[in-house]
């Protein structure tokens, strides 16, 4: 066991435990912030991605020990009141089926949409390759990330 | 057919008053409950019944206007806790924005609240209108009371009762006391809504869980947090059914974090408790760690000498004989095919493959108060209650089970074996503990939609006419428990029915039927049967239309026939409406522009239509294959006949989507090797399923409104899809698909 001091979502956290154990398990038994979901345990499928430093990752293969000072964003802090333009078009356009996978899916786009703004439907395939929907919501996914663009430009020129 | 009687006109949802205090114990889902545990305790329903009216157990309405309405099927992904409430807020009356919707626990007082078949809203619906029906009129009464007039003269829209003749209005909330004590009206009393005036069914409504789901809240089984939680994992053995004969416990107990570690003997019954060694951790992490550590010695039985290539071998073998069972047999298929101006044979293969819903397999358990409190993700919560009453002999009574969001279900979590497992961890833990199943033991220890082998002849006339089908159909049993015995019975979903399209249009027809014994469990996976048997028909339907040089969709509409309606054959057979079928078939093909179009090599247009789950569907796809074999799926057209109503136009518009793509995701990519009696892909890594840059460009979803009863759609949708591209694929490249996955074929072409 040793301590380690994390900063997650804008809050400084301080546990006790075994270094290898995986950020995800951290934050869904340690910290009780379970939006970030366990899917495959293997960085297969996305469910359980954050941000680190504003980064994807995959908090499954992640060791707490690696996280070091790299600031942890998870779903529950991406914006305050759940107005980010993702969160906004995910209502409006119903994106999800059963959900599970949409907190990583919306947290990959987010840090896609960081770096293009617009992005093309090719853009947004490679970025979201490695998160996985079951339940097969891909055409709103894209609709959805292009949406959010919209929502996000309205803002900048607003 | 048109006005069916509701399917349960009993009068048990209407127990004024009462209904939820009569042991019902309401589990608050709400999403500004913040408090990590008081977010998952049950509490009783403590509301003062003076001023609240409940007319029935699945509505409450408060003096603030609030409507909470109870959602009784569990939500696996199917969008069922926003449309069933949209069907009593459409007759209320009430705005959307006043409802408040929860999820109802395990109860008598709901009826069945199993999630299977697509059945929730053809079984609801009628039920559900007049739950909605009643308290809208019972609202109306109160206000004709209050103002003294007859209640004829009254309106009810937007939440409240308005009086046209004066423009005076008591919001619901505010009739709520006088609504409360006033007797229910009889039935033939209670008036629904001509469909005309329909307001909300049929509009896109969000679901309801969206808030929660995009920002994270707790939702789903996994999520499930109590004080002082403990987290379980379970090992079984890797070959199906096999016992422990021993394992490391005492070095699992010393490890870090630990807190117990023990064997349990289990039952035979595949889809119930097997055996297996349980951890018991205070994290999930410590629990999946000190497994790594685990050593178990398995008594693997006899299934350890089976592999898919040995099934493989037999059906082959098999296919050479009669098969053993009949299950049609018209006209003389054999003469008909010697003397056939065209005869085609072909087989047609796939494999075992898994739901793999994205919440692995999870229960909550919490033995507490001489009682048990579950938290599960299921499918059918009754069948959760029985297992473990069977299998630990714990009453009904001292069983609460709540149902939780499910993280997908495809007929997977209909089976409760990972919920008695939980619960068998739990009787021996002194806290709550949550088991949770690996990625592994989830794609491991599936109930696995069966795979197969079809060994198909058919015959054309002169005219280029079906005139012969013969299907010899190697399929697979399993042993089924029953009564403390296993017995040898067809898989679920395994099995071909006489009256599987073609069987009563083609007049030599034989279909017979052999099973593989295996000890491999298998279970429902979305629409089961159909989702292959579609694949297998529409395929070789399609190879024969070329055989004779035909029209794909000019072939299938001369076999569909002028009969209009056909009647199941025995007890158990399936009436099939003609009609309906030719109706979207025709449909299709003109949305999908069908052989308007021409296509350069490498392009092009396939056809298919089914039936199951009530619902008519007809698909075109449009692919592009290109000279290296990748495949694109450019477009697909779906119509739909699934009755008079839909209810949520978004939900239903995403289930056809998804459906499309699973059934896409199933075709492509899905497969699984059995050997030495076990599973041997284990993650997604070997195991892949269909990423976003393989969903097809462009899904168009046509809805055809017809006379017919509504019927639900998580299922039929699916079938369709796989002959639809193979047929699409044929006529781009001139290969054809016979084994499933598509990259056991090689499509590349020059
Ligand atoms: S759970 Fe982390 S990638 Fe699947
Ligand atoms: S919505 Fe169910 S897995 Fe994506």
């Amino acid at each position: 066991m040793s301590q380690f001091t994390l900063s997650v979502n804008g809050e400084t956290r301080s546990i006790d435990i075994a270094g290898d154990t995986p950020l995800l398990w951290v934050l869904r038994d340690h910290l009780q912030l379970v939006g970030s979901k366990f899917g495959c345990g293997i960085g297969q499928c996305g469910a359980c991605t954050v941000h680190l430093d504003g980064e994807p990752t995959r908090a499954c293969i992640t060791p707490v020990s690696d996280i070091g000072q790299r600031k942890i964003t998870t779903i529950e802090g991406l914006s305050a009141n759940g107005e980010h333009p993702l969160q906004i078009a995910w209502r409006e356009l119903d994106v999800p089926q059963c959900g599970y996978c949409q907190a990583g899916q919306i947290m990959t786009a987010a840090a896609l949409l960081k770096k293009s703004p617009r992005p093309s439907d090719q853009e947004i395939d490679a970025e979201l390759e490695g998160n996985l929907c079951r339940c097969g919501t891909y055409l709103r996914i894209r609709a959805g990330i292009h949406r959010a663009a919209e929502i996000a430009a309205a803002r900048e020129t607003a | 057919m048109n006005n069916p009687a509701p399917q349960n006109p009993s009068r048990r949802a209407f127990i004024r008053n009462s209904a939820l205090l009569g042991g019902g114990l309401v589990l608050g889902v709400y999403v500004t409950q913040t408090d990590t545990f008081k977010h998952w305790i049950a509490k009783p329903d403590e509301a003062a019944d003076s001023v609240e009216f409940k007319p029935n157990a699945f509505i409450r309405i408060a003096p603030d206007g609030t409507v909470t309405l109870i959602s009784k099927q569990p939500e696996i992904g199917q969008g069922i806790k926003t449309s069933l409430p949209m069907v009593i807020a459409e007759e209320l009356e009430v705005d959307w924005r006043d409802v408040v919707i929860v999820q109802g626990d395990l109860d008598p007082v709901y009826g069945s609240q199993s999630a299977g078949g697509s059945r929730s809203t053809p079984t609801n619906y009628e039920e559900f209108h007049r739950l909605g029906a009643t308290a809208r009129n019972l609202l109306i009464q109160a206000a004709a009371q209050i103002w003294q007039v007859p209640a004829d003269n009254l309106q009810a829209r937007d939440s409240a009762v308005h009086d046209p003749a004066s423009g005076r209005k008591l919001s619901f909330g505010e009739l709520t006391t006088t609504a409360a004590g006033l007797p229910l009206p009889p039935p033939g009393e209670v008036k629904l809504k001509d469909p005309k005036d329909f307001k909300l069914l049929g509009t896109r409504i969000g679901g309801v869980d969206n808030p929660a789901i995009v920002t994270g809240k707790p939702l789903f089984g996994i999520d499930v947090q109590l004080p002082g939680l403990r987290y379980a994992t379970y090992v079984k053995s890797p070959a199906f059914g096999g016992k422990v004969v021993s394992a490391n416990l005492d070095e699992i107990k010393a490890l870090p974090g630990i807190v117990d570690a023990f064997s349990i003997d289990g039952t035979e019954n595949l889809k119930g408790l097997l055996p297996g060694v349980a951890i018991v951790a205070d994290s999930s992490w410590a629990a999946f760690r000190a497994r790594q550590q685990l050593r178990i010695v398995w008594d693997e039985g006899k299934v350890a000498e089976q592999s898919w290539a040995d099934f493989s071998r037999q059906a082959q073998a098999l296919s050479k004989q009669v098969g053993a069972e009949v299950l049609r047999k018209d006209g003389d298929t054999d003469a008909a095919l010697k003397t056939a101006a065209k005869a085609v044979e072909a087989a047609y293969q796939y494999p075992f493959i898994s739901h793999a819903s994205i919440e692995p397999q999870n229960a909550t358990v919490w033995f507490k108060d001489g009682g048990v409190e579950i938290w599960a993700p299921t499918q059918n919560p009754e069948a959760g209650q029985k297992i473990v009453t069977e299998t630990l002999g714990i009453p009904k009574e001292k069983i609460t089970l709540h149902i939780t969001r499910s993280g997908g279900g495809f007929g997977r979590r209909l089976i409760p074996d990972y919920l008695i497992e939980a619960v068998a961890i739990a009787q021996r833990i002194d806290a709550p503990v949550k088991l949770t199943w690996t990625r592994e033991d989830d794609l491991q220890h599936d109930q696995y939609r069966a795979g197969g082998f079809h060994f198909l002849r058919g015959g054309l006339n002169e005219q280029g006419k079906l005139i012969a089908w013969h299907n010899h159909f190697i399929t697979f049993s399993h042993p089924v428990f029953k009564d403390g015995k296993n017995s040898l019975e067809l898989g679920s979903g395994a099995n071909l029915s006489g009256d599987e399209f073609p069987g009563r249009w083609v007049e030599n027809c034989l279909l017979e039927q052999t099973p593989l014994a295996c000890g491999i469990p298998m279970g429902p996976w979305r629409a089961p049967r159909s989702n292959v048997l579609a694949w297998v028909f529409h395929s070789f339907i399609d190879e024969l239309a070329h055989a004779g040089g035909r029209d794909p969709l000019e072939f299938r509409m001369e076999i569909l026939g002028d009969q209009g309606f056909l009647p199941g054959s025995g007890e158990q057979g399936i009436p099939y409406d003609v009609n309906r079928m030719k109706h979207v078939l025709q449909h299709v093909a003109e949305k999908a522009e069908w052989g308007k179009k021409t296509y350069p090599r490498g392009q092009g247009q396939g056809i298919a239509f089914h039936f199951s789950h009530r619902g008519y569907i007809a698909q075109v796809a449009e692919v592009t294959v290109s000279p290296d074999g990748k495949l694109k799926v450019d477009r697909v057209v779906v119509s739909t006949d699934i009755g008079a109503q839909i209810v949520n136009l978004s939900g239903a518009e995403n289930q056809v989507q998804g459906s499309v793509i699973d059934g896409l995701g199933a075709l492509m990519f899905q497969e699984l090797d059995i050997d030495k009696g076990r599973i041997v892909q284990s993650n997604f890594g070997d195991y892949p399923m269909i990423r976003i840059a393989d969903a097809p460009t462009r899904i168009d979803v046509h809805f055809l409104k017809t006379d017919f009863p509504v019927t639900g759609l998580g299922e039929p949708a699916l079938p369709p899809l796989a002959p639809a591209v193979c047929n699409a694929i044929y006529a781009a490249t001139g290969i054809r698909v016979r084994q499933l996955p598509l990259s056991r074929t090689d499509l590349s072409w020059s």
